[in-house]
């Protein structure tokens, strides 16, 4: 097992993700309570049910599946990206000759690094999104601090927590997987790897949107 | 010693190796040359095992290289060095870093042996000083002598090169096939050069294999290339009509 690498791609994906991860979701939280707040209008719904639906839509749904998704925009091209150009510039081949497992040093790391590194991410999303919404409610005085805590703590089932990071480990897997084969296997010059960091991204966002409805159906 | 025994590579209908067998000899600087297209670099990666030959075998002294796994395989590259055409430098690590990528990876040696054995084959390949420089930071010429030491580093008995030469100018190319060939004797390794390069073949040519569209047209040392009445070597020697006058006037001045 190459330590350093993974300790590499954990720095690569984990730290150098942060800003766009808290960034999404912070507008994420802050859209979900506006809207919600828009479409209880003048209801009987009580208005601290914004701050349950924010913490739950973003426990549930929007932390694993948009972080993941931008994830594979942002992570899962830079692998394709830096495989496929190993592999054009015969770096790959001169690990072979040297007799060194490619696959276990290029790849493995990488998957590892992504296991661990993105559920710990999603969980800062999930955050950083209930805190969007506290932020959008609060400042556009839509419900009041006290109502949106209320909210927040308010049918908390565990479960979900598990869900997340369920889904958090598949999405994962898929995107960092998908986006090793793709640039691990590039052929010919610059267009086959532009397009083999494109289909990284196409392919890794189809698959764990599929993933996602399939998760849905088996775990709720 | 390397020995290939009728090595044929088709890839789909088109045959690239049509059956080729020879030597390359220990302690010597074996050179591979022909047209591009020929099949030089199929070749080659076929001895070092990046592609697999669709018959045929290579031999690693007793070892059938051919027949081995993946992990078999392991022992023997061990003992190889290759230098690639482009280099193939890792990009994210220094210069220092590259060279002593094989001892971290293979060698239980400590820091400050790893240390002591990289300067010394930094300072052989003329590179001492250069250490924490990228290889972007570094000329081409720098570049291949890196490649070189990092090929070196573990006193491999079995040295490649994929093109030494190619975007190199005329001085830096004598400088690299020097330390090629110095390499070579001094440490007694098998050394195999795929080249297209007349002044490699002239200079540091011990045995000398022309492919031609895939088959094996000639076998001999830089001091039989003059002599031979070989058409294809003869052709691929002096393809420039400037050593074709140098071949001329060499002519009639023997015959004067």
């Amino acid at each position: 097992m190459y330590w350093k690498e993974t300790t590499r791609q954990m720095i690569d994906i984990g730290i150098g993700s942060l800003v766009i991860i808290g960034l999404v979701s912070v507008f994420i939280g802050a859209v979900t309570a506006i809207q919600f707040a828009y479409q209880l209008g003048g209801s009987s719904i009580p208005k601290y049910y914004i701050g349950y639906i924010v913490r739950d839509i973003m426990i549930i749904e929007l932390a694993p599946t948009f972080t993941c998704l931008a994830l594979a925009g942002k992570v899962g091209s830079n692998i394709a990206a830096e495989l496929g150009g190993m592999r054009q510039k015969e770096q790959i081949d001169a690990l072979e000759v040297m007799g060194v497992d490619t696959t276990a040093y290029l790849v493995l790391p990488k998957i590892i690094a992504a296991l661990t590194v993105i559920p710990m991410l999603v969980v800062l999303s999930a955050f950083m999104g209930m805190a969007g919404g506290y932020i959008a409610c609060t400042l556009g005085g839509l419900v009041s601090e006290a109502e949106f805590m209320q909210g927040l703590r308010a049918f908390f089932n565990s479960y979900n927590i598990w869900m997340m990071e369920i889904k958090a480990f598949v999405f994962a897997f898929l995107l960092t997987s998908i986006s090793c084969y793709q640039g691990f296997f590039v052929t010919g010059g610059s267009i086959e790897l532009g397009r083999a960091s494109t289909s990284a991204v196409v392919i890794s966002n189809i698959l764990i949107l599929l993933a996602d409805y399939v998760l849905a159906l088996l775990l709720t | 010693m390397i020995r290939i025994e009728d090595i044929k590579k088709q890839f789909g209908d088109q045959k690239v190796l049509k059956g080729i067998s020879t030597v390359f000899e220990k302690g010597k600087t074996n050179l591979i040359i022909g047209k591009s297209g020929a099949g030089k670099t199929v070749m080659l990666k076929i001895l070092v095992g990046l592609i697999q030959p669709t018959t045929g075998t290579v031999w690693y002294g007793d070892t059938n290289f051919t027949a081995l796994n993946t992990k078999q395989r392991k022992a023997i590259r061990t003992e190889m060095g290759m230098l690639f055409q482009g280099s193939a430098l890792f990009d994210s690590m220094t210069v220092e870093e590259n060279v002593r990528f094989p001892l971290d990876m293979f060698t239980n040696l400590t820091k400050k042996e790893k240390e002591i054995k990289v300067n010394k084959t930094l300072d052989r390949v003329e590179l001492a000083g250069s250490n924490n420089k990228y290889p972007s930071e570094v000329s081409g010429g720098m570049q291949k002598r890196v490649g070189i030491a990092r090929a070196i580093i573990l006193d491999p008995n079995y040295l490649f090169c994929d093109e030494p030469n190619s975007g190199l100018d005329p001085t830096t190319s004598m400088k690299i096939d020097e330390l090629i060939r110095n390499i070579t004797a001094e440490n007694e390794i098998t050394t195999v050069i795929n080249t297209h390069d007349m002044n490699s073949v002239m200079e540091i040519g011990d045995n000398i294999n022309l492919v031609h569209l895939g088959e094996l047209a000639w076998v001999g040392t830089r001091h039989e290339v003059m002599e031979t009445k070989n058409e294809l070597l003869q052709d691929f020697i002096f393809a420039s009509p400037f050593l074709q006058r140098l071949r001329d006037a060499a002519n009639r001045n023997k015959s004067a």
